[in-house]
C-alpha cells in the first residue's frame, strides 16, 4: 500500500476547522468538489495582489505580466495532460467546455466547408453511455433534438462496468461523435478508452471524454488516450472553480465555429460581417478567468511535485481499504466495481433500509461529509434500481482513518435507525 | 447528539408506521412533485367533499419515495389536513412553511395548529433538509389546487 505522507494535511486550511459541535472535518466529497491548498489561495491572491490587469490588450506593464501569467498557466495545464498550450481552450468548468463542442457541432451547419466534419442531422448516430454525467448526457441530447441525430448509449453491468456487448452495432458507419466519461462520478468506473476510442476512429466518429474524474486523480496523457476532445474542471483539481478546461486535437479546433461570440475572439470586424481569432482565442470570448486559471497553474505544479502517479496509487490504496471496510458491514451494497482494477476512489453504495439522506445525516453530525442523492447521473440510479446513494470520494489528503471514521459512522446510522 | 434533535420519537414514528399511505380512489386533484437535489418523489391525490375553499379535505393518499423526513412529514400532513375543510388546511399549511423557515429561531407559531408537525421544528436547522419535510406539504396544495379546478 502505497500512501501520499499525512502532512498534506497541513497544506489546506480548509482541512483544520471542526465542523457540527467542534468534530473534526473528514472530507470524503473531492468528487464534488476538491479543497484548495494554501499553495492555490496564494497564487490567485499573489495574482491580484500584483499583476492583475486585462490580459491579451494593452501595452503597459501589468498587461504584459497579467498576460504571461495567463498564458503561463496554460502551457501548465498543456504540459500536465500532454499536450500544446494551442490546444488548451479555458472555459468556465467542464460542463461549459463540453458544451462548447456540442454548440460549436450545432454551429457547424451554418458555417464553411471547413467545419464539414462537426455537421450533424437525421440519420446521424451520437453514442453516450448509461455512466454519464448530466453534464456528458444532456448536452448531447440537445443536440440531437436540434440537428435531428439519434442519439444511442452503452449500458452498464451489474457490476458497474460499461456493457460493451454491443460495441460493434453501437459503434457504426452512422456514429459521428462517441461522448463518454474517462472515470464515472458514481461508480468509479473507468471504462477502457483506448479500445473504444479506436473502434470510434475506424468509423471516423468523435471522442469527446469527460475527464472531470480522471484528470484530478491519475496521470492522463491526451496523446495516448486516442480522444479528440478532453473535458475538465479546476475546483476539482485542488483548483478554484469557474475556470474548466477544454483540450481539443489541433486540426480540429482550427476548423471548429466558435460557441460563444464577442470581444476577444475576433480578428476583425465590420458592421457586416467578422473573422475569427485562431485557437485558443477564438473559443474564449470576452474577460477571462484569469486569476482562477493562473491559480489552476499553482493546483497542476502541486499535483505535479506530489506526482500523479503517487496520487493514483493513494486513491487506489484508499479505495481498496474502503471498499474492503465496507464489505464487513451488513446491509452495505456497494454500487459499483467491487475491486480496484480500473476504477478510482468514488465509493457510491446504500445502506439497507436507512435512505442515503439519513446516512449522510449521521455522517454529517460525526463531521463526515459525504455527498447524497443521484449525483447529476440519475440514469444509473434507474439502472440499479435505487432512488439514491451515498458517496464518498478521495483525494491526496484522506487518511485510512478517514475510511475508518466513514464506516464506523456507517454503522452508527445503523444502530440509529435500529436496522442492525 | 444534535441527531435526537431533528430525528424526534414522532418523526421516527410516522416514518416506520405511515399513515394514510398508499394511493386511493376517489380523488378529484393530483400532484407529482420532485426534489430535484436528491430525487425524492411524492405523489398526492386529494378527494374534496363540497366546493370551493369551504370544502372538506374527505381524503388525502399518496405514494412517496424519499427519506425518513420525507416520508414522515407526509404522513404527519394526511392526518393534519384530512377532515379539515380546504381554507383551514391551508392555514396549517402556511403554519407548516413558516416553522420550515425558521432556521431554528423561535417563531410565533400556533403549536395547537400545528400538532405533531412541531416535530419537525429541528429539521428548520438543516437548509438541506426543509425540501424534504415540504414536499408532500408542496405537492397537497398543487392537487387540492387542482381539486378546486384553479389550476390544470
Amino acid at each position: 500500500m502505497t500512501l501520499l505522507p499525512e502532512e498534506i494535511k497541513k497544506d489546506f486550511p480548509l482541512l483544520q476547522r471542526t465542523v457540527r459541535g467542534g468534530n473534526p472535518l473528514v472530507y470524503l466529497d473531492s468528487g464534488a468538489t476538491s479543497q484548495k491548498p494554501v499553495q492555490v489561495l496564494d497564487a490567485e491572491r499573489e495574482f491580484y495582489e500584483r499583476h492583475n490587469a486585462a490580459v491579451h490588450r494593452g501595452a503597459h506593464l501589468l498587461a504584459e505580466e497579467a498576460t504571461d501569467a495567463f498564458e503561463a498557466a496554460r502551457e501548465k495545464v498543456a504540459r500536465f495532460v500532454g499536450a500544446v498550450p494551442g490546444e488548451i481552450v479555458f472555459t468556465k468548468n467542464a460542463t461549459e467546455a463540453i458544451n462548447l463542442v456540442a454548440y460549436a457541432m450545432s454551429n457547424a451547419a451554418t458555417s464553411g466547408p471547413e467545419a464539414e466534419r462537426f455537421r450533424v442531422g437525421p440519420g446521424d448516430e451520437i453514442l453516450v453511455t448509461e455512466m454519464e454525467h448530466h453534464a456528458n448526457l444532456v448536452p448531447w441530447q440537445q443536440l440531437c433534438r436540434r440537428t435531428g441525430a439519434t442519439l444511442r448509449w452503452f449500458g452498464i453491468t451489474d457490476e458497474g462496468r460499461l456493457d460493451l456487448s454491443e460495441l460493434d452495432s453501437l459503434v457504426n458507419e452512422r456514429t459521428r461523435l462517441v461522448a463518454l466519461t474517462h472515470q464515472s462520478n458514481v461508480l468509479g468506473t473507468v471504462p477502457p478508452i483506448e479500445l473504444i476510442a479506436a473502434k470510434a476512429r475506424q468509423v471516423g466518429a468523435l471522442v469527446v471524454l469527460d475527464a472531470a474524474q480522471s484528470v484530478p486523480h491519475m496521470p492522463v496523457d491526451v496523446a495516448s488516450l486516442g480522444a479528440d476532445f478532453l473535458a475538465f474542471s479546476g475546483h476539482k483539481m485542488l483548483g478554484p472553480t469557474g475556470v474548466g478546461v477544454l483540450w481539443g486535437r489541433g486540426e480540429l479546433l482550427e476548423a471548429m465555429p466558435p460557441f460563444i461570440t464577442g470581444g476577444s475572439m475576433i480578428e476583425t470586424v465590420t458592421m457586416e460581417g467578422t473573422t475569427f481569432m485562431p485557437p485558443p482565442q477564438r473559443f474564449e470570448a470576452g474577460s477571462p478567468n484569469v486569476a482562477q486559471a493562473v491559480a489552476l497553474g499553482a493546483a497542476v505544479d502541486y499535483l505535479s511535485d506530489l506526482g500523479m502517479e503517487n496520487v493514483h496509487a493513494h486513491e487506489v490504496a484508499l479505495t481498496g481499504y474502503a471498499l474492503e471496510r465496507l464489505g464487513e458491514i451488513a446491509g452495505v451494497r456497494v454500487i459499483g466495481p467491487g475491486t480496484t482494477e480500473a476504477r478510482g476512489g468514488a465509493v457510491s453504495f446504500t445502506v439497507e433500509e436507512i435512505h442515503p439522506h439519513d446516512v449522510g445525516q449521521v455522517l454529517d453530525e460525526l463531521g463526515v461529509e459525504v455527498r447524497v442523492g443521484h449525483h447529476c447521473a440519475k440514469p444509473i440510479c434507474r439502472r440499479f434500481g435505487i432512488p439514491a446513494t451515498t458517496r464518498a470520494s478521495f483525494y491526496v489528503h484522506n487518511t485510512l482513518a478517514d475510511v475508518d471514521a466513514l464506516a464506523d459512522g456507517i454503522r452508527q446510522a445503523q444502530k440509529f435507525f435500529g436496522t442492525a | 447528539m444534535q441527531l435526537e434533535a431533528m430525528y424526534q420519537e414522532v418523526i421516527l414514528d410516522h416514518y416506520r408506521n405511515p399513515h394514510n399511505k398508499g394511493l386511493r380512489e376517489p380523488f378529484e386533484g393530483e400532484a407529482h412533485h420532485v426534489n430535484p437535489t436528491c430525487g425524492d418523489e411524492a405523489t398526492v391525490r386529494v378527494h374534496l367533499d363540497g366546493a370551493g375553499r369551504d370544502a372538506v379535505v374527505a381524503d388525502v393518499s399518496y405514494d412517496a419515495m424519499g427519506c425518513s423526513i420525507s416520508q414522515a412529514s407526509a404522513s404527519v400532513m394526511t392526518d393534519l389536513v384530512i377532515g379539515k375543510s380546504v381554507k383551514e388546511a391551508m392555514g396549517v399549511g402556511e403554519e407548516f412553511l413558516a416553522l420550515m423557515q425558521s432556521r431554528g429561531q423561535d417563531v410565533d407559531l400556533d403549536e395547537d395548529v400545528l400538532e405533531d408537525a412541531i416535530a419537525f421544528a429541528g429539521v428548520s436547522k438543516y437548509p438541506a433538509r426543509i425540501k424534504c419535510a415540504l414536499l408532500a406539504w408542496m405537492a397537497f396544495k398543487d392537487a387540492t389546487a387542482r381539486a378546486l379546478g384553479e389550476a390544470a
